[in-house]
């Protein structure tokens, strides 16, 4: 195991943008550049051409995004492809179709990632992959008429929602005559899918043979709720509903990181400070939840690391509250800065925050006892659901994730933003790719989220008192050029959460996509779960923390 | 047997221990059976009441709560139950995961059309009396997803209400007063009226034959449990 500290991470190869059209080619039909990004229209029977001659030949080999769209004239696919090795290095490859037959080639056999991708792009705006392993819809139940993200879509019309995947799993037909394999629903309502998952599990014996996560039992148009807000305030409350386990400032970072480099608006170094410390101090609490609710799923223990789990979070969600106001929903950065400075008496909300970090070294010990040396937590966790990186990247892993299989990816460092760059701390690995690598990278990446919180502190601290602004000139109606695109992403709790924007003129974008690290995440568990005993899908599925509020959006 | 007859087997002495007992309730005659409810009733020991009185007394101090996490309500929900807030001092801090075994069930989130028929299985499932505690501006009126056409407008669409907790998550303690007004309304035996919600589960073949029907005969069966979404017909 290895902190990656001592590795040394080799400098990537820079493309440059001659470099990308020489390897596209005349596959390229005319260019697209978003603001993040290079962008390359080629035909919807060229899209896996393309993709594997940027993944092999120019080392793209993370497929961030899809974003698909519709205007009036035609439907688009994007696909955000970006480098593991240096996340600034970035493409798009626009797919155009037509929009009475929109037909494009599946990307699914060069990102495995693209399957639930396009699951989506299909069951939301409309656009049929050819060539995908398993053309179903995602998010919505399968008898939903119509795309509700396509243009001309009815939201007025009745629908019908059937109860048939709720099938009792003991009923006959289940068990068939020359397989003695069972199958078992887990979820939608179970204590250990941490919200409204449903998995559907094919057992032989106690052995898994297929899993199929069903998700969209929280789908509650996150995306059409922020296409209809308007950029300056309405939007920033929504994204503390994505990741709602008190990661809530650092979703809103990721909408106000993308909306400020759509609108050109420059973030104060003060407010960069207190978006710093408080985005942190989320991630602790995140962290805690996530520490607590495996153990729960593990061994069952509401009585003693749950509570002392939430007891932790309880101090850290005060801290937010004297910050923000809010225990859970903040609602504290604006575009171009935060909403108010430290609250008065400033020393005391420091020396509060202070106090919180002093006992924290104690209180990790103490998890460490409890959690990581006890023996029974380590045969549960130590080789099971293993996640290969190789894997991982395929299936577009991030955060905790895949720094737990050993990649050594982090946008927080990698494509730096707010004040990270400034600070001294480290990107936390681990080699094991188990469930139990993936805890002890939470742990400590708690102890250098305290770190981070200490040094913006100092710097608060001792910041003058004449200086301290907050809060950007930003005009009270943004309007940003029509036809700008951007995507944009930052390091939220459980990874890379990113956020395209396209805007048309008006004070509202025209189309707003999450790229949501969950979805990713728990794509990735039919690898990791294949072959093992069931005790060890409950496991995994923790280890993965996943948030369905962020998974469905 | 008393602990004031010592067991011969076990102590060497026959003096009655009673020396912790005397040291923690002083000198002087015991008064700790002169309890409020003493005073209360008077000196008589017998407490004459109605027997359905008594049941609901008894209901409304140990309720089981159904472990049920939706959305992020949820959060604030397990915080209630966690350290700090601990709603066990209430006598309604077990959560059990089987709805069979629960008689309160809040509902801490979004329902979005897939999770309706779900959550009103899950309801059906609960043994009689059972009560309903709305966690949520989701639950009360769609919240701030109330556009989407996806979310259902309110718990109370699908299932009945008894109380609901406003908020956008609401606190803890809102949680804790929503949870104790409940306690109240169950002592005194009331309950909110059951009504026909406008979403309930229908077999497919029940259904009134119009167009969507139409359309989908051929994906669902006949005696398929379905629930009819109208994002439109709701307030």
């Amino acid at each position: 195991m290895s902190t990656g500290l001592e590795r040394q991470r080799q400098p990537p190869v820079e493309v440059t943008e001659e470099e990308l059209a020489a390897v596209i080619g005349d596959r390229a039909l005319a260019r697209d550049d978003h603001l993040n990004a290079p962008g390359f229209v080629v035909r919807p029977d060229d899209v896996q051409d393309v993709l594997s001659d940027l993944k092999e030949q120019a080392g793209f080999d993370h497929l961030s995004c899809l974003t698909a769209q519709q205007y009036e004239d035609r439907y688009e696919s994007i696909y955000h492809l970006k480098k593991y090795a240096d996340p600034t290095q970035e493409v798009s490859v626009v797919v155009p179709t037509s929009i009475d037959d929109p037909v494009s080639q599946s990307a699914e056999p060069v990102f495995r990632t693209a399957d639930w991708h396009e699951r989506e792009a299909f069951d939301l705006v409309g656009i049929d992959y050819e060539g995908h392993p398993d053309p179903r819809r995602i998010l919505l139940p399968e008898t939903w008429q119509g795309h509700p993200l396509s243009l001309d879509y009815d939201q007025e019309k009745p629908q019908i929602v059937t109860l048939t995947e709720h099938a009792n799993p003991i009923q006959p037909d289940h068990h068939k005559d020359e397989s003695d394999t069972m199958f078992l629903n887990v979820g939608p309502h179970h204590p250990a899918t941490h919200g409204v998952l449903h998995v559907k599990t094919v057992l032989d014996g106690e052995t898994i043979v297929d899993v199929d996560p069903d998700i969209g039992y929280l789908h509650r148009c996150e995306e059409q709720m922020c296409q209809q807000g308007t950029y300056r305030h309405q939007i920033m409350p929504y994204p503390d509903r994505w990741d709602y386990v008190s990661a809530g400032l650092l979703n809103e970072w990721a909408y106000a990181r993308t909306a400020e480099d759509l609108a050109d608006i420059e973030v104060p170094e003060y407010a960069q400070i207190i978006r710093t410390m408080s985005a942190e101090l989320c991630r602790i609490a995140s962290h805690m939840l996530a520490l607590g609710t495996f153990c729960l799923d593990v061994y069952g223990d509401f009585t003693a690391i749950f509570q002392y789990a939430f007891r932790d979070r309880e101090v850290v969600q005060d801290i937010l509250e004297d910050l923000t106001g809010q225990r859970l929903m903040f609602n504290y950065f604006r575009l171009g800065g935060v909403a108010w400075d430290l609250p008065e008496p400033r020393d005391e909300f420091i020396e509060k925050t202070r106090d919180f970090l002093d006992e924290l070294p104690a209180k990790v010990d103490e998890y460490n006892d409890l959690v990581t040396s006890n023996e029974i937590f380590q045969v549960r966790t130590i080789d099971t659901g293993i996640l290969e990186p190789e894997v991982a990247k395929d299936y577009g892993c991030t955060g905790p994730v895949a720094r737990g299989s050993g990649i050594d990816y982090d946008l927080r460092r990698d494509d730096p933003y707010g004040y990270y760059d400034e600070l001294d701390w480290d990107v936390i690995t681990m080699d094991g790719c188990d469930n139990y690598s993936r805890v002890l990278v939470r742990m400590q990446e708690v102890e250098e989220s305290a770190k981070i919180i200490e040094q913006c502190l100092d710097l608060l601290e001792d910041w003058p008192e004449d200086e301290r602004e907050i809060q950007a000139n930003v005009p009270r109606t943004l309007k940003p050029d029509a036809d700008t695109e951007i995507y944009r992403a930052v390091e939220g709790a459980k990874g890379e959460l990113g956020i395209y924007i396209r805007s048309d003129g008006t004070d509202k974008p025209a189309r707003f996509k999450i790229r949501s690290p969950c979805f990713h995440n728990l794509s990735a568990l039919e690898e990791m779960v294949q072959d093992e005993y069931i005790p060890d899908l409950i496991a995994s599925l923790g280890s993965l923390d996943i948030v369905l509020g962020e998974v469905d959006r | 047997m008393s602990s004031n007859n010592p067991k011969q087997s076990i102590h060497d002495s026959t003096a009655p221990s009673t020396d912790t007992r005397d040291s923690r309730i002083g000198e002087g005659p015991d008064d700790r059976f002169n309890s409020k409810l003493r005073e209360a009733f008077g000196s008589s020991p017998f407490i004459l009441t109605k027997f359905d009185k008594f049941m609901n007394w008894v209901r409304g101090n140990s309720m089981f709560m159904l472990q049920f996490g939706i959305a992020c309500c949820s959060i604030e929900m397990i915080h209630t139950y966690a350290i700090k807030h601990d709603i066990d001092r209430y006598g309604a801090g077990v959560p059990r995961a089987s709805p069979r075994q629960a008689d309160v069930m809040i509902v801490p989130g979004t329902i979005v059309s897939k999770f309706g028929p779900r959550m009103k299985r899950v309801y059906d499932q609960m043994p009689e009396p059972k009560f309903v505690v709305g966690m949520g501006s989701c639950t009360i009126s769609g919240g701030p997803f109330q556009e989407g056409y996806n979310v259902v407008k309110g718990a109370e669409e699908i299932i009945p209400i008894d109380i609901h907790v406003p908020g956008c998550p609401p606190r803890p303690e809102a949680l804790i007063y929503g949870v104790l007004k409940l306690q109240e309304r169950i002592q005194n035996g009331e309950s909110s009226p059951v009504v026909v919600k406008p979403y309930e589960l229908e077999q497919f073949g029940d259904l009134e034959r119009d167009e969507l029907v139409q359309k989908l005969a051929d994906d669902i069966d006949e005696d398929d449990l379905v629930m009819r979404y109208n994002w439109a017909d709701s307030p």
